[in-house]
């Protein structure tokens, strides 16, 4: 009955049951919107730079608007009850993205180089990967729950992906980050599908262990200490996150998979002190990684002094590092933007060279679009998050809720790295944007991220089943006439 | 392109991206009112006992269905069932147009502790003109209205008495 999937904790109950209403019609209005918007922006981006429309317009817009009206009709099929709006945030962001992308690929001074031409359309070729991989995810994961089968198959998987990039002959080192690796004449990045896998492990793991992580500890000094057998598995994925960020020199992954673990961690047992010792050994790592990884050191140079890194740069100096004038170069990008920024196709963030569409984009954004509009674009970040937060509080089932804590929190928090790498405020990391970026591997894994939240929202969402008549009726009583 | 079609351009594009967050959020707002945890807020009857004060909780999730179309702001509606016999005498359950179940699941609107009721009792809901009906779901022992049996869902008059086992409520004012 009801009762197995209604318990786990009473103050769900309050939320439990969203409104009946399916609301596919306000998806597909939503959708509408966000299709239209980066058409527009298409259409402004040609009439600054070419003084005309685009000869494109129709087919990206076309292009667009066909794989969200796929997405949609997939989500209306196979998950009627899904959030309405994670559709059309991620629809919009892919398109701005797209958007941005084509910007840069007009630009002469990134196609001299190699790094722009032809870009958009290869995103858009993404896109349509990514929205398959949706649709695939909708109508074969019937029930997230299944997903819990594959625990410690999950572990296994996200440990081959990160160390794929190690093994020889296949990984790829691109300035300084060995993050890639190389079949064909594709580059992946498996990182990005490792974030989903291991939400997918860390879930299973802890919806099994989390009485045992929450109750049995020892009170010290205010804080729950937990037994040392307990922490074990913590320990594990720290000294994991450490390994990564040592041999593959990637600062921001091995943040995103130790924050995860924490985000989880916190959800599961309550604890506030696994967020106190989560950030005592993130930081305890990082410092001691840095204290030795030449790389990394570069990385915190550039943050603490990004406009010394820029001179180096500049006058081309050759102690054996790799200085970045990236850094400068987005801030004053951001500044130049201003609060409304210099309008689309008019700014000149293609200075930044390596990396403009990718990891930089949003330095694009903030000098085309201004305050207003990166403020904006961080505010649909945040819904997409919210979305998937609120999901895990509709969710009946402990595992699909710790499943959309970790992915809603792993992509806030690569929101937050990437965004705050590129702002100044955490060192440079080598991370996409979520969509916006350029890049095969971070958009297809976002979209199946968002495919299962939209899965667990929908079963999260669906109204309780009518309760059988009299399942036990022979309890009772029967009244005899006398 | 001349330089004001572009500036008119450049904020047109922010306006309609911040339409679209302010849409988003609208949308959002919207959502949430099927999640409300209504008539918590009837604190003339706080001092009822524990157990009704919960179910008058478990009243509100379900989902507001019958909302839309119901008429339920005609004069001489009733907006509140009332159990005026049996262990839960005193409990109120306010009507919103919701379906309330009554028996001894657990997971009922209103858990009946009662041997002579079975755990899927019976069932009162708005028709779609906000009439309330009360229907029996094949309990052992029957759902009265006043004196006679039910067979059929049948409309419920205002401060008639529904008898189930040793519990009588009836839909008030």
């Amino acid at each position: 009955m009801s009762s197995t999937t209604n318990t786990p904790t009473h103050h769900t109950s309050t939320i439990g049951a969203i409104g009946a209403p399916s609301r596919r019609n306000t998806e597909l209005a939503m959708l509408v919107f966000a299709v239209v918007i980066p058409v527009f922006a298409y259409a402004n981006v040609g009439l600054a730079i070419d003084q005309s429309v685009p000869a494109g317009l129709l087919s990206y817009g076309l292009g667009l608007g066909l794989l969200a009206g796929v997405a949609h009709l997939v989500v209306r099929k196979f998950a009627p009850y899904a959030d309405p709006l994670l559709l059309p945030l991620a629809t919009l962001l892919n398109g701005l993205g797209l958007v941005a992308i084509w910007r840069l690929d007009q630009s002469k001074l990134l196609q001299s180089i190699g790094v722009a031409g032809g870009k958009a359309t290869n995103q858009l070729i993404y896109t349509a990967l990514g929205i398959t991989l949706f649709v695939v995810v909708l109508i074969f994961l019937k029930d997230h729950r299944t997903l819990q089968r594959y625990t410690y198959i999950s572990m296994a998987g996200a440990l081959v992906l990160l160390l794929l990039p190690l093994v020889p002959g296949l990984g790829a080192n691109v300035y300084g980050a060995k993050i890639w690796i190389h079949i064909g004449s594709f580059t992946i990045q498996p990182g990005e599908f490792a974030k989903i896998v291991l939400a997918i492990f860390f879930a299973g793991y802890l919806m099994v262990k989390r009485d045992a992580l929450a109750l049995a500890s020892r009170r010290f000094m205010g804080l729950y200490l937990p037994r040392g057998r307990d922490l074990g598995p913590i320990i594990v994925v720290w000294m994991i996150s450490i390994l990564i960020l040592v041999f593959e020199t990637d600062l921001g992954t091995s943040l995103l998979f130790f924050g995860m673990f924490i985000i989880m961690l916190y959800v599961a047992t309550e604890r506030t002190s696994w967020i106190v010792f989560g950030l005592l050994m993130s930081a305890a790592g990082a410092v001691g990684v840095a204290s030795f990884e030449p790389h990394i050191q570069t990385r915190v140079q550039a943050w603490l002094d990004p406009m010394r890194e820029y001179k180096l740069s500049q006058a081309g100096s050759h102690d054996g590092i790799l200085h970045s004038e990236q850094a400068m170069q987005a801030l004053w990008a951001f500044g130049s933007g201003g609060t409304l920024g210099s309008g689309w196709g008019q700014g000149h963030s293609d200075l930044i060279r390596f990396a403009a569409n990718s990891d930089f984009i949003l330095a694009t954004f903030g000098e085309e679009l201004g305050l207003a509009g990166i403020m904006a674009i961080l505010l649909i970040y945040g819904l997409i998050v919210e979305r998937g937060v609120r999901t895990a509080l509709a969710a009946r089932d402990p595992f699909g809720k710790l499943l959309a804590i970790g992915l809603s929190g792993a992509f806030a928090l690569q929101v937050f790295v990437v965004a705050g790498g590129v702002m100044g405020l955490i060192p440079l990391t080598g991370m996409t944007m979520p969509f916006l970026a350029y890049g095969g591997s971070s958009v297809i894994a976002n979209w199946a991220l968002i495919g299962i939240l939209i899965k667990i929202s929908d079963t999260a969402r669906r109204p309780a089943p009518t309760p059988a008549i009299n399942p036990d009726a022979e309890m009772t009583q029967v009244v005899r006439p006398s | 392109m001349s330089e004001l079609t572009l500036t008119v351009m450049r904020l047109g594009f922010l306006a309609v991206l911040w339409l679209f967050v302010i849409v988003a959020v609208q949308v959002i707002r919207s959502d949430l009112f099927g999640t409300r945890v209504t008539q918590r807020g009837s604190r003339r009857e706080a001092n009822r006992p524990q157990q009704a004060a919960r179910q008058q909780q478990q009243a509100a999730p379900p989902p507001q269905r019958q909302q839309g179309g119901g008429g339920r702001q005609r004069r001489n509606a009733p907006t509140k069932l009332v159990v005026s016999e049996g262990t839960l005498t005193g409990t109120t359950v306010a009507l919103q147009g919701q379906t309330i179940t009554l028996g001894r699941a657990h997971d009922s609107t209103i858990v009946l502790d009662d041997d002579y009721a079975s755990s899927r009792h019976a069932r009162i809901y708005p028709d779609r003109d906000g009439n309330w009906i009360v229907e029996d779901l094949g309990s052992t022992n029957g759902t009265y209205l006043d004196r006679s049996r039910l067979t059929t869902p049948t409309p419920i008059p205002l401060g008639a008495p529904i008898r189930i086992g040793k519990t009588v409520i009836e839909l008030r004012k």
